[in-house]
């Protein structure tokens, strides 16, 4: 951003030279990559859901295969051993990674395009629609969310895509009260009355001049909602009224771990899940935490 | 500062009804109905019919809603389908042992984040901020029920100091000391998430509060560090800090769910899970209304007490 200036008589500032401007996107990305931590939470991330996609040829084995060996320890042929039935643990680990994934973006991709549309008419039209659209909030955010999450959950009966539905049922809310709560402050802006006194119609404001510069809360409070999905389920899970056996998820491998005798003597069944879950986490976690100083600079 | 309370008070009227409707709405996705319940091989079908029509599930779901609203204006919760005790007193009795444990949590959490925010704050940039805050964030992403695993793994069962679940020991136990024993896994359990999340707050609150020119001033006139950072400051750190602590109380109820579960503790928590289990939807529905209830009040506790706490704050 050094544009070289100089000083004319009269007082005048004239541009003598100027740069090609950094573009707003290398920009933002030049500031994330230097929070080394958010790096890494993107390589594990991406590893991730390279793992989920490609799980049928990483695995070793078939996730539901039941052989004869119960419960045994770490081999060559089962590197984190097998379960009470005998299934192989690593295999079943990578499977579960696409459940994590598939719960995290695909309740983050319907709640975040439900609660934006919600928050941008909220905002938009004013008046008593948004008196009562804040009031709707008011009433889902009241619900402590891992409660009623399992409470619906449980009356819907538990399957991956109730979940998801579910999980996003209740977190609209937030992003709706962001994108208002941003709109409103953008409403007031030069350049949007500009628009509205250009004759620009209300769709092409809403999306093209407003949207785009509501964006960053949005991304940033997505990508903290990937790991609170992931979170939610992996704990639905392992209260059984989650993903349900024989399916694989991070939460139910760990359900078996609360007897003693497993805890102690086959810690292969419980730590690898519990691991995996808290890296994953962690790992989205970061890249929230990097991009919310990538974006938004003020902070 | 009288008419923001009651304009709070009369905002918060209609979620109640809202909460009132998403809960009935909830029970009745439900497949089935109560009196299948009841139902053996051999119960007539007429006998069937004639329960429905007494328990009023024959009527349009408009008025069934009404008129499970008005017992419920008379506070009537209804009665357990699987030990027809009535919902109020059974959540009543669970949920002073709720109230137990989050509270200590909440204290515990509060206790270890408030010298790691201050500290962190006040050495900004330095070794011990990037490892703390780090450690926050592993505080908020370990799933309280691994770490609650690995809490009873480490202290229970490989070193044998606390028990494993339950308030007392069976037999002989129930003193003081017993129940702090009992309480104080299932309290770090829930402990760690919350300090990881304050940690941060009270960081960045901190931040804020020290560019301020009055605690210049107190240096200036030659006041002790300890007490610039610890007094001056730490007071007005504090009130951006009451809004996030009663953030907490649903993350507590979630958190009670399966800490409870886990530690069985005899709680609201423990109660939802029998319930579910149990499909007992008139205590599920008696649970989620209480739950809500409580967060919706919790909210407008602190955001009075927040007002009145920081007279900045404009009510309007």
């Amino acid at each position: 951003m050094s544009a070289v200036q100089s000083k004319v008589a009269g007082g005048a500032v004239l541009p003598l030279q100027q740069d090609a401007p950094e573009g707003v996107f290398r920009q933002m990305s030049r500031r994330f990559l230097k929070h080394r931590l958010a790096v890494a939470g993107l390589a594990v991330t991406l590893m991730l859901i390279f793992i989920a996609v490609f799980a049928p040829w990483l695995a070793p084995h078939s996730p539901y295969e039941v052989t004869a060996e119960f419960s045994a320890a770490p081999s060559s042929v089962h590197w984190l051993g097998t379960d009470q039935v005998g299934r192989d643990v690593l295999s079943r680990l990578i499977y579960a990674t696409r459940v994590a994934v598939t719960v995290g973006f695909g309740t983050v991709a319907l709640y975040v395009t439900f609660g934006t549309i919600v928050g941008l008419w909220s905002a938009y039209a004013g008046g008593w629609v948004d008196m009562i659209v804040m009031r709707i909030t008011d009433v889902f955010m009241a619900f402590p969310y891992m409660m009623v999450i399992l409470v619906v959950v449980s009356v819907l009966g538990p399957t991956l895509w109730t979940l998801v539905l579910v999980l996003a049922l209740f977190s609209w809310p937030s992003i709706a009260r962001l994108v208002r709560g941003s709109v409103l402050t953008l409403k007031q802006m030069d350049y949007i009355k500009a628009g509205v006194s250009l004759g620009l119609s209300t769709p092409r404001i809403v999306f093209r001049h407003i949207l785009p510069n509501a964006l960053a809360p949005i991304i940033v409070n997505a990508t903290f909602g990937v790991a609170a999905a992931i979170m939610a389920e992996s704990g639905l899970s392992f209260l059984g009224m989650g993903v349900q056996p024989p399916t694989a998820s991070w939460g139910n491998m760990l359900t078996d771990a609360q007897s003693i005798s497993v805890m102690t003597d086959q810690p292969w069944l419980w730590l690898p899940p519990g691991i995996m879950i808290l890296v994953t986490v962690l790992a989205i976690n970061f890249v929230g935490d990097g991009l919310r100083d990538a974006l938004d600079p003020k902070q | 500062m009288f008419t923001y309370v009651m304009r709070r008070i009369l905002i918060a009227v209609p979620v109640l009804f809202g909460i009132t409707i998403i809960n009935f709405v909830i029970i009745n996705l439900a497949p089935g109905n109560p009196v299948d319940m009841y139902m053996t091989p051999d119960t007539p079908p007429e006998l069937l019919e004639l329960r429905k029509e007494q328990l009023g599930l024959n009527d349009p779901v408009i008025l069934q809603y009404f008129k499970w609203l008005g017992q419920l204006l008379s506070g009537n919760l209804g009665y357990s389908f699987s030990t027809n005790e009535s919902v109020g007193s059974l959540i009543s009795e669970r949920l002073g042992q709720t109230v137990l444990l989050g509270t200590c949590a909440l204290i515990l959490g509060l206790l270890i984040a408030l010298p790691i925010g201050i500290m962190s704050a006040v050495r900004q940039n330095s070794k011990f901020d990037y490892l703390m805050t780090g450690l926050s964030f592993v505080g908020t992403s370990i799933p309280q029920f691994f770490l609650g695993l690995l809490c009873i793994y480490i202290f229970a069962v490989q070193l044998g100091w606390l028990p494993v679940g339950g308030t007392e020991d069976l037999g002989g136990g129930g003193g003081l000391l017993d129940r702090i024993r009992h309480l104080i896994l299932p309290a770090i359990a829930l402990a760690v998430g919350i300090a990881g999340r304050k940690v941060r707050y009270i960081r960045a609150s901190m931040l804020d509060v020290l560019k301020q020119d009055y605690l210049r001033t107190a240096r200036a006139k030659g006041v002790k560090e300890f007490f610039v950072t610890n007094k001056h400051a730490l007071r007005n750190a504090l009130i951006p800090i009451i809004t996030v602590v009663g953030m907490e109380i649903p993350m507590l109820f979630g958190g009670a769910v399966i800490v409870e579960q886990l530690f069985q503790w005899p709680g609201i928590g423990q109660l939802t899970i029998q319930s579910i289990m149990s499909r007992d939807y008139a205590t599920i529905m008696g649970l989620n209304l209480i739950a809500a209830v409580i967060v919706l009040s919790a909210n407008l506790l602190t955001d009075i007490f927040y007002s009145v706490a920081d007279p900045r704050i404009q009510y309007h």
